[in-house]
């Protein structure tokens, strides 16, 4: 279970302290999937940031599975269970899908463990594994690579930050099915995505929507969804690309 | 293998991935003595009279075979002069592997100075791969300065790969390449210095041949106090393809100066260059670490990624 109690962020801009997250209390159980949704700039990837340790809370704090983590690094966090995919994914000259995959899985990956991984997300393995992860691949296979590696962690939470964002309609399809994959195979897993998307929001369990650095509303799918749909929280991908 | 210590049983290792005697033609050398030497049918191996070094000549149609000539020395103090030379006939495909390896632990400085020429017949293909190693404790310097001359003939192909990850506190490499018509050049540089060491790396590629191709890419790593100029330069004189580029991680104190060049003496001379030198992303780190790994460990991934 993740709890986050009184969690508040903030960042100097233009020699001003501004509040970017505001007194954020938030209980996620085992095994669920959470979406965050809000407009943007409310702070959402912040928060998932905060979560995964990459940003440090000016308040409050966290405790994960009865553990206070707030004073935990990235690594000690990542350790202990908590997996974070990025929303613009990090290229890494001369390493190969494959290497990135082993170090996720932290064992010696055998090819074919690797395949499985990669075909999770709709990625032809053979076409992958040796391939680099440099400028060669498109935004879309980045992104499905990236949501592979942390699949390959099998952690107890992933936190993926707006996995639709840079990529296009037929691969948008695609993340799709994955998504709705991992949530019927979450084997306990706890999933919080962040996303705008309305087919990404039809299949949570639960969804808080964040505006201004606060939670604006929190509920189940069927009481949040019908009073979102239609604003700047829920959009179609159609509607975007217009 | 005969009259051979652990070092450098060791040495021969970390620079031919030699763990017993290779198939093959080879000439091991160690501290300033050839020590073991095979010819074959197609190769043959021959000292030089009148300097240190030898001559190498491979038949015309050789296919399919190696030439191993690593060279190790253990003793501190050593300096050393060596000339070889490949003479390779036309259409032949092999495999040299050469390299040096120093382990200094006494005092006083240790050398080795590898001055290679080849004569690349037409239409052969020559893989050639050199690595550098050093090690020991000794305050003795470990200094390489290994000049490689290539010259090839029409239609002929070279893939270079020179590695120099550790130990060699001073390096000065020059390599220089003349191809004729339709000949190919590719040249991968690994290059990583650490502590105080300085390395200089140069290469001079003259395009003289029309359909004529050469690229040459340089990725180093640069750490604490060390220093690196790489120098690439690939000069058109035919109607010709040149790529050439100097990628560069530094960390610590590390500087590097890369001033890859170009000059075109011919109107069809298509030539490309590209430099970029960066520290590591500190975007890569985070998203290693977030796989469970340290800031060190995530470093060493990286640049271990970025000269694999």
């Amino acid at each position: 279970m993740l709890e986050l109690k009184n969690v508040s962020f903030n960042a100097e801009s233009d020699g001003e302290n501004v509040g970017i997250i505001r007194d954020i209390s938030l209980s996620v159980d085992d095994n669920r999937f959470i979406v965050i949704t809000g407009p943007n700039g409310g702070g959402k990837s912040t928060l998932a940031k905060l979560i995964a340790g990459i940003q440090k809370l000016s308040s409050g704090s966290i405790i994960f599975d009865g553990v206070d983590i707030t004073d935990k690094n990235i690594t000690e966090r990542a350790r202990l269970g908590i997996g974070f995919a990025f929303q613009q994914p990090v290229r890494f000259k001369g390493m190969t899908v494959l290497d990135l995959l082993r170090i996720a899985s932290g064992k010696t990956l055998s090819i074919s463990e690797a395949c499985e991984y990669l075909s999770e997300v709709g990625l032809c393995a053979k076409d992958y594994i040796n391939r680099e992860i440099n400028a060669s691949l498109s935004g879309g296979e980045l992104k499905r690579i990236e949501i592979a590696t942390v699949i390959a962690r099998d952690v107890k939470l992933a936190l993926f930050d707006e996995p639709e964002a840079g990529i296009d309609l037929w691969s948008f399809n695609n993340l799709i099915r994955i998504f709705e994959k991992m949530r019927s195979d979450r084997r306990g897993r706890t999933i919080i995505v962040i996303s705008h998307q309305e087919r990404i929001l039809n299949i949570a369990d639960e969804i808080v929507v964040i505006s201004d650095g606060r939670i604006l509303k929190q509920g189940s799918k069927d009481e949040i969804l019908p009073e979102i749909t239609g604003t700047e929280s829920a959009v179609n991908m159609c509607s975007k690309i217009q | 293998m005969v009259q051979m210590d652990a070092v450098q049983k060791r040495l021969f290792e970390e620079v031919a991935g030699l763990h017993d005697i290779p198939e093959g033609a080879y000439n091991l050398r160690a501290n300033g003595q050839s020590i073991s030497r095979n010819t074959t049918a197609n190769i043959d191996i021959r000292s030089k009279e009148d300097v240190s070094g030898i001559d190498i000549h491979v038949k015309a149609g050789t296919k399919n075979e190696s030439i191993h000539i690593p060279v190790v020395l253990s003793q501190s103090g050593i300096k050393e002069d060596v000339y070889n030379d490949f003479f390779i006939g036309e259409d032949c495909d092999v495999l040299i592997v050469a390299g040096c390896g120093i382990d200094n632990c006494g005092s006083q400085d240790s050398e080795h100075d590898g001055i290679h020429r080849f004569y690349i017949g037409k239409n052969s293909r020559v893989r050639y791969v050199e690595k550098h190693y050093g090690s020991g404790d000794g305050s003795g310097k470990r200094i390489l300065n290994p000049v490689t001359e290539v010259h090839m003939d029409e239609g002929s192909v070279m893939e270079m790969e020179m590695v120099q990850i550790k130990g060699v506190d001073s390096t000065n490499r020059t390599t220089i390449a003349e191809l004729k018509a339709d000949a190919k050049l590719v040249v991968q540089e690994r290059l990583m210095t650490h502590g105080q060491q300085q390395a200089y790396s140069i290469y001079k590629v003259d395009l003289i041949g029309d359909g004529s191709a050469a690229d040459v890419v340089s990725r180093s790593v640069a750490r604490d106090d060390s220093y690196q100029k790489l120098d690439l330069c690939v000069i058109g004189s035919a109607a010709c393809s040149g790529h050439t580029e100097c990628d560069s991680i530094i960390m610590d104190n590390g500087r590097i100066l890369a001033v890859p060049s170009l000059e075109a003496n011919n109107i069809d001379a298509a030539l490309v260059h590209e430099a970029a030198i960066g520290k590591i992303a500190g975007e890569q780190l985070v998203k290693l670490m977030t796989l469970g790994l340290t800031e060190a460990e995530a470093e060493e991934q990286i640049i271990n990624g970025f000269l694999k």
